[in-house]
């Protein structure tokens, strides 16, 4: 499908998105809401940093960088693996595969029309973050409160892309749950989802740096919460490019491979 | 026009024997079959024509259909569907075709129709106008207006088949392959369906290729049957011929108001069903007039029938004919490896 045409679809497509977003919105809120994750943490550390600041971090620090944390994860998060490798088990990706459109762009616009729904559920942690004593860590660096939609926006790209090339793994495996454990095993320490970065221990961190964890989550917070020179934004934003890039040729190079082996079962 | 060229699609199956100690077993060490679904078939279907795929289950039907459509690649074998190589499903290649599967559904489950049908125009690309005009012309024959706004998931089977129909045939594709589009429907539904995909059939000139276990919807629809068995072709040509070839013999039924002695039943022909009055008698073509003379005349009948002996007594015959071949191959080989 030609890229005029897919755009000339999406505005139904997105509508569509929204009214199923809607159909499912208790399970779509109970889904935002089992990423409480950084909640917890934050009460943690909290704790830990509450007489002195542990390796540079207050208890203000922690506020913003975990509140921060669930607003990020709220607004990438993804579930399409989870669709992905269902559909392809059961063989519901046949009647998808009928149609004139990429799979990816098809869950790619149905996720896209989910965002205001996760915004409705990001805005009172964002206000209770400017309202808490994790204001006070929070940037006011004009070129870092710019560069936050564009990074938010990479890091829910990257999110898709990754989960979009876990699920097609389906191809190839039956069931794709334990691979989806061991992800969100590494996605959660690699990524600043558990604790930040740079307190990980030496090794951890040196290779969260050259994983594509650390751009999914860490790289928007980071421009949240750290104060940073144009060259470490341009680093970030740049990285997160990267990877955008690299993510996107793996799930479809996966997808490719793998749909030769599909055997639509059913039916 | 569908031409399939030596087609042949296997998968790979883990086997494995019922019970705990081979579920363990089959942790370490797991064994694989090659099943051949589709075992080298041909055939050419042109532009227009409506053909019945039959077989039993498991003969390769629906993976053919998928083949066509598609889904899978084959495993060797060509296959052109309108000019084009279905597995590579360019969007010119969706544009022509369309799948039914009477077991799958393309409806989006908790939104109205109405919502799976914008989105389809929009992939599809369908302009605004034609649309609307092929919304409301399939709105009409297959009744759907009371049905577009009510969530699929609160649709009965019949009514979520018709819907499923008018999704696929949205974007007006001339080659529709239907996959079991009557299963589970009442009698009333089923021939509303056949009348809708013959009509659609002639305005369109589509082509169409059906399977069905309703043997009614074959024999109403399709002039021409395509038969396979355990992946391979053994049946390709014109449905009445091969009714005349496999039994030539007509059935004929009839009620009687009256008793009538037994001699005077053998002699009209071999009895095949008696229910009380009602019988059902098997009488060579030829001897058709004499015997309803016969009945006529002396007889009180309450009704009477001539018919085609029925397709799946036919196709009993077929299955039975192509198993005992198998069998003979198999066991023909067998020997010959015994024998070193």
């Amino acid at each position: 499908m030609s890229l005029s045409r897919t755009l000339r679809a999406l505005p139904t497509l997105l509508r569509v998105g929204v009214a199923e977003t809607v159909a499912y919105r208790a399970e779509f809120l109970v889904w935002i809401l089992t990423t409480t994750l950084p909640l917890v943490m934050l009460g943690l550390w909290s704790s830990v940093a509450a007489e002195a600041p542990f390796r540079g971090y207050t208890s203000a620090g922690f506020t913003a960088y975990y509140l921060s944390t669930l607003i990020v994860r709220n607004l990438t998060g993804s579930w399409v693996a989870w669709q992905v490798s269902e559909e392809i088990r059961l063989g519901a990706m046949s009647m998808r595969l009928l149609r004139p459109l990429h799979p990816y762009v098809a869950f790619a616009s149905s996720h896209v029309a989910a965002i205001p729904f996760r915004t409705v559920v990001a805005l009172p942690i964002a206000v209770i973050l400017l309202v808490s004593s994790g204001a006070s860590a929070l940037t006011t660096e004009p070129l870092q409160l710019a560069m936050i939609i564009p990074s938010l926006i990479l890091a829910w790209v990257i999110t898709f892309n990754v989960m979009f090339m876990l699920g097609a793994i389906g191809f190839f495996v039956t069931k794709t749950m334990a691979l989806l454990n061991l992800y969100f095993g590494m996605f959660s320490l690699f990524s600043g989802y558990l604790l930040p970065i740079d307190l990980l221990p030496w090794v951890l961190r040196k290779a969260a740096e050259v994983m594509p964890f650390r751009f999914m989550l860490s790289s928007p917070v980071e421009l949240m919460t750290i104060p940073l020179d144009a060259a470490d934004v341009a680093t970030i934003l740049f990285g997160q490019l990267a990877w955008a890039i690299v993510t996107l040729l793996l799930a479809l190079w996966v997808w490719n491979r793998g749909i030769k082996r599909f055997e639509a079962v059913g039916g | 026009m569908i031409r399939a060229r030596n087609l042949e699609k296997h998968f790979k199956v883990h086997k494995r024997p019922p019970g705990f100690v081979s579920a363990m077993r089959s942790l370490v060490r797991r064994k694989y079959e090659v099943v051949k679904a589709v075992d080298g078939v041909s055939f050419t279907i042109e532009r227009g024509e409506r053909v019945g795929f039959l077989g039993p289950n498991g003969a390769g039907k629906t993976t053919t259909l998928k083949v066509l459509s598609g889904l899978l690649h084959p495993t060797r074998g060509e296959v052109e569907v309108e000019g084009f190589v279905p597995f590579r499903r360019q969007t010119r290649f969706l544009e022509a075709i369309t799948l039914v599967m009477g077991q799958k559904s393309q409806l989006i489950w908790d939104l109205p129709p109405s919502e799976t049908y914008a989105m389809n125009r929009a992939v599809f690309d369908v302009p605004h106008a034609q649309f609307r005009q092929t919304l409301a012309e399939l709105t009409e024959l297959l009744d759907l207006a009371p049905l577009l706004d009510k969530p699929t998931r609160q649709l009965s089977l019949g009514e979520r088949m018709k819907c499923e129909l008018a999704a696929a045939l949205l974007h007006r594709p001339t080659t529709l392959f239907l996959d079991e589009p009557t299963i589970g429907l009442d009698v009333a539904m089923q021939v509303a369906i056949r009348d809708f995909v013959r009509s659609y059939n002639q305005k369109h000139e589509a082509t169409v290729l059906l399977t069905s276990h309703y043997m009614d919807d074959v024999v109403a629809l399709c002039p021409r049957i395509i038969v396979i068995d355990a992946g391979t072709l053994i049946h390709d040509g014109d449905l009445r011929q091969l009714i005349k070839t496999m039994d030539p013999d007509k059935r004929v039924s009839f009620t009687l108001t009256d008793g009538i002695p037994e001699d005077a039943i053998a002699k009209l022909g071999t009895v095949l069903v008696r229910d009380g009055q009602r019988l059902t008698i098997k009488v060579p073509e030829r001897e058709i007039p004499g015997v309803v003379g016969q009945l006529l005349g002396p007889y009180k009948v309450a009704d009477l029938a001539i018919e085609d002996p029925p397709l799946e007594e036919i196709l009993r015959v077929m299955f039975g004919k192509s198993r005992e071949a198998r069998d003979l191959v198999d066991n023909g080989a067998a020997a010959r490896e015994a024998a070193g």
